[in-house]
């Protein structure tokens, strides 16, 4: 089987690239998807608030999705859903397997739009027993928003990630009790709305610099021993206290899912664990395109859904027009920023990169060096939970070496 | 490894009619007495393969499990090594059967579809100790070890890359292998049972009585069994067993161990089984790839007085300190899981294998190496009770199961042939390890059945990968509930009260 486009995941990511590649004139599309519906993970996340940056309208993820696949069925772009991507080659081999077998596709371009998986508990090196009752904030969320399961009555959250957020909410409205939140950093990764919506409107409280170090119960939880930690991250001895609990939720991270591109021979950034891309989203191997939680992750979907499009605009070029010579200018990461994407850009025009600040400031400078320009913009605040960006002008580019982002506190 | 068998052959086995399953469901059982020949105690590795063995002769056998699946203690938390057998002191049933135990165990798996790999294994020493691989490696040759020989550094470093800088040299033993221990135990009831042994899951045996012709053993749940010979393979329980027939000539104690699981992405780290020299605690912190493709890093040692399976706080930084010492750069960011496991051992710091009671033959303190040496001891104690039966051979045993990891190990034209069969097989629900819903359908309808989130994980890997079941849990919950009409509240991680979903116990 031969196809021009296939894009491999049919989330926010993967459905706003078909969309988007279909628009630039490309029809010769397949969105592969595992799960029996399109959507990702937004299915499960029934709670508002998505769709204010780019609709200026309050949306709930099921919702946010529906108008994503509302445009691809219109256009008539194909999605082939429950099937399982086994294997990605160099060559653009897209291996699957559904209810009717294993089979190829060969693509002319390839648009990894896989999403993410939440980081494990096992991953955490925690104490104590392995009972019933330890959950995956999104795990929880699956059995509590689409099978109306209701996973346990008192609570421990280990995180304040956004998903760990709104699911002290949620359990909370659900009628379980919620402890606490437990936050190994000196400040939480999730936005600041849904501190506020999600744990002060409830009274829950964020134990900030606090986490789990030992699991206590035999066949289900019973408690857990939470800590303070240091600034090395270390409990501090003579901190720890007991919490009786039938549950603990992990909101411990999002690691992007990238297997099937270190199968094709892609190698991944260190900071954000996913491809090196242009600004165009083209990875290292020219006609693969990334987008999405599988790129880096995300906090806000309206910017998926914006990425996503670049790269759909970008397959559909080049499966048209064929490809552009590689884009030769880096991005770096300066003072108090935790990465820059794109990683590379070229100097043909202006161009967006994003960027997570390392820690939360108030009046904040974004400081952009290109070449011989510096330009400063401010921030009221930014916080490592919350991305940023910033446009470059081509201009500026054109004599640069690299682009170098800092925030630093304004003076 | 294992025999590639044509297509057709293939698909006859896998869509075989799943007839007379030899199952008894708990709510199924008689509650009257049910009379066998023997009765096995405990449905760990040593007594599934035991089972296994005694259904090679006309005999009827029930194994007699308290928890609700086998492999529920050490045989699914261990090292999962097969060792070569210079270890253990010549002359004591450790290296007797760990050497006969090493032998038959490629065959053994082979015939019950289980992953193994005879990977090797490496001890290493520093400057000073090489005297320490000398007196091993004559251990060994004592024991009957074959292949044994003492490497440099020069030949170490291309066995194994990331050797520490400190190590000097080592003893190198081919015969060492490694092997998945509860896919062994699960496989070996699972072949006992398709030959006609019961499993009875629940049953803790807080009775024994003496009859006329064998003992009646009683459950805390009021079920009871009768049997001729009783074989005790309660590991961590033998003790409490052997005291209910009056036997109290041996003590167990209890050895915790803790471990570390590191992704398949990682699991070629190791190639080889590496050890430190062992001491009087044992042998020590290893670190080895699985015959699963992950690399695994321990055990600890911690004396118990009361079973426990907790990590302690200190494990993780014992297990890095001494694991480093051997290998450098384990890269311990890409651990999984952690869990620990108890290991029982006798007062005598050998194997106890004995008849006890009149009909009572003990097979207790089944410690390191007792995974490998399982296939032996098996072997030789159903020797010995059909021999006290008189029984005769069993024509119609059939020593075949299929893989566990049938059909991933299929072409694809295999895969399509059986897809094409049986749609189930197209659908993957674990996509860490890419297992399917065919084969979680196979892991609750096939011998031993899985009625836990844990029996499917143990049978299938579904939840055993990177993401740890966060993505796949709910999916196998459902299958549960739809396999074996439960409701949501009665599914179980393993049993007993470990309820998944609040309901009138949480």
């Amino acid at each position: 089987m031969e196809r021009n486009i296939v894009i491999i995941g049919g989330g926010p990511a993967g459905l706003a690239a078909a969309v988007a590649a279909y628009d630039a004139g490309e029809r010769d599309i397949v969105v592969i998807e595992r799960e029996e519906r399109a959507g990702g993970i937004l299915k499960q996340c029934i709670h508002n608030g998505f769709g204010l940056t780019r609709f200026h309208e309050s949306m709930t993820g099921p919702e946010y999705a529906q108008r994503f696949l509302d445009e691809a069925t219109a256009r008539g772009i194909e999605i082939m859903t429950n099937t399982f991507v086994t294997e990605l080659s160099a060559r653009k081999e897209v291996t699957c397997m559904n209810e009717r077998g294993v089979f190829t596709i060969k693509a002319q371009a390839v648009i990894l739009a896989m999403g993410c998986r939440e980081r494990s508990k096992g991953a955490l090196n925690i104490a104590g027993t392995r009972p019933a009752g330890l959950f995956s904030a999104g795990t929880a969320q699956k059995y509590v928003n689409i099978y109306g399961h209701l996973p346990g009555k008192r609570v421990v959250i280990l995180g304040s990630g956004d998903i760990g957020l709104i699911m002290a909410r949620r359990m909370t409205l659900e009628g379980a009790k919620v402890e606490c939140v437990c936050e190994i950093m000196e400040h939480s990764s999730g936005l600041r709305r849904n501190i506020a919506q999600c744990l002060d409107d409830f009274g829950i409280p964020l134990l900030l610099e606090h986490t789990i170090v030992e699991i206590k119960g035999k066949e289900r939880v019973e408690g857990v021993v939470i800590a303070q930690v240091d600034k090395a991250k270390k409990p501090v001895p003579g901190t720890e206290r007991e919490i009786a609990c039938d549950t603990v939720l992990f909101s411990v991270g999002l690691i992007p899912e990238n297997e099937l591109s270190k199968g094709a021979g892609l190698a991944l950034d260190a900071r954000t664990k996913g491809c090196f891309v242009d600004e165009n989203r083209q990875t290292d191997i020219p006609g693969v395109f990334a987008c999405g939680n599988v790129l880096h992750v995300h906090d806000l979907v309206d910017f998926v859904s914006e990425e996503a499009e670049i790269a759909g605009r970008a397959a559909a070029e080049y499966v048209l027009h064929g490809g552009d010579a590689a884009a030769a200018l880096p991005t770096q990461a300066g003072e108090n920023v935790s990465y820059v994407l794109p990683q590379r850009v070229g100097r043909e025009g202006d161009v967006k990169l994003y960027f997570r600040v390392k820690s939360a400031i108030r009046g904040a400078v974004v400081r952009v060096e290109a070449g011989s320009a510096v330009r400063t913009y401010k921030r009221i605040a930014v916080a490592p939970g919350e991305m940023e960006n910033v446009t470059v002008r081509a201009a500026d580019l054109a004599d640069a070496q690299a682009v170098c982002i800092s925030v630093v506190r304004e003076v | 490894m294992y025999a590639r068998r044509s297509l057709r052959r293939f698909l006859r086995v896998i869509f075989r009619a799943d007839g007379d399953s030899g199952a008894v469901p708990r709510e199924n059982m008689q509650r009257d007495k049910v009379r066998f020949d023997v009765a096995v105690v405990g449905g760990g590795v040593v007594g599934a393969l035991t089972a296994r063995e005694l259904k090679k002769y006309a005999l009827s056998v029930a194994v007699l499990e308290a928890a609700d699946d086998v492999a529920a203690g050490a045989s699914k938390a261990n090292s999962g090594i097969v060792h070569a057998g210079f270890d253990a002191l010549p002359g004591t049933l450790k290296a007797k059967y760990n050497v006969a135990g090493n032998a038959a165990m490629e065959g053994v798996c082979c015939e019950l579809g289980v992953p193994f790999a005879r990977c090797g294994s490496l001890v290493v020493a520093r400057s000073g100790e090489e005297a320490g691989l000398e007196a091993l490696s004559e251990r060994g040759r004592e024991n009957g070890v074959e292949g044994l020989e003492i490497v440099g550094r020069d030949r170490l470093l291309q066995l194994e890359p990331h050797i520490a800088q400190e190590i000097t040299a080592a003893l190198y033993a081919p015969t060492g292998g490694i092997v998945c221990p509860y896919a062994l135990t699960i496989a070996a009831m699972g072949n006992a049972m398709d030959n006609g042994a019961q499993l009875l899951c629940g049953f803790e045996v807080t009775g024994a009585q003496k009859s006329s012709d064998g003992w009646r053993l009683a459950s805390a749940d009021g079920r009871e069994v009768s049997a001729r010979i009783v074989v005790n393979c309660a590991g961590a329980g033998a003790e409490r067993v052997a005291a209910l027939f009056g036997d109290t000539f041996f003590h167990i104690g209890l050895r915790r161990g803790e471990y570390m699981l590191l992704d398949k992405s990682v699991g070629t780290f190791a190639r080889h089984t590496v050890f430190s020299l062992p001491t009087k605690a044992g042998k020590g912190v290893l670190v080895t790839p699985t015959a699963d493709g992950n690399l695994l890093v321990g055990p600890t040692s911690v004396e118990d007085g009361a079973y426990s399976t907790a990590v302690r706080r200190e494990a993780f930084g014992e297990i890095a300190q001494r694991a480093l010492a051997m290998l450098a750069d384990i890269p311990f960011g890409q651990v999984i899981t952690s869990f620990a496991g108890e290991r029982a051992y006798s007062d005598r710091h050998d194997f106890i294998l004995e008849w006890g009671a009149e009909g009572v033959f003990h097979a207790a303190g089944i410690e390191s190496p007792g995974l490998t040496a399982s296939p032996a001891i098996a072997r030789d104690v159903a020797a010995q009770i059909a021999g006290a039966l008189g029984a005769k051979g069993n024509a119609a045993f059939d020593p075949f199961r299929r893989s566990a990891h049938w059909f991933r190990e299929l072409s694809r034209e295999e895969k399509n042939a059986v897809i094409a069969q049986d749609p189930a097989y197209g659908k993957i629900v674990c996509r860490c390890e890419e297992v399917t819903l065919g084969e979680i359908l196979d892991a609750m309808r096939q011998n031993p059945p899985a009625r836990t989130l844990d029996g499917v994980k143990l049978r299938t890997r579904a939840g055993m990968g990177r993401c740890q079941s966060g993505f796949c849990q709910p999916a196998v919950f459902n299958e549960l509930m739809r396999e074996w009409g439960m409701t949501a509240e009665q599914v179980t991680k393993n049993g007993k009260t470990s309820f998944i979903i609040a309901g009138g116990e949480i």
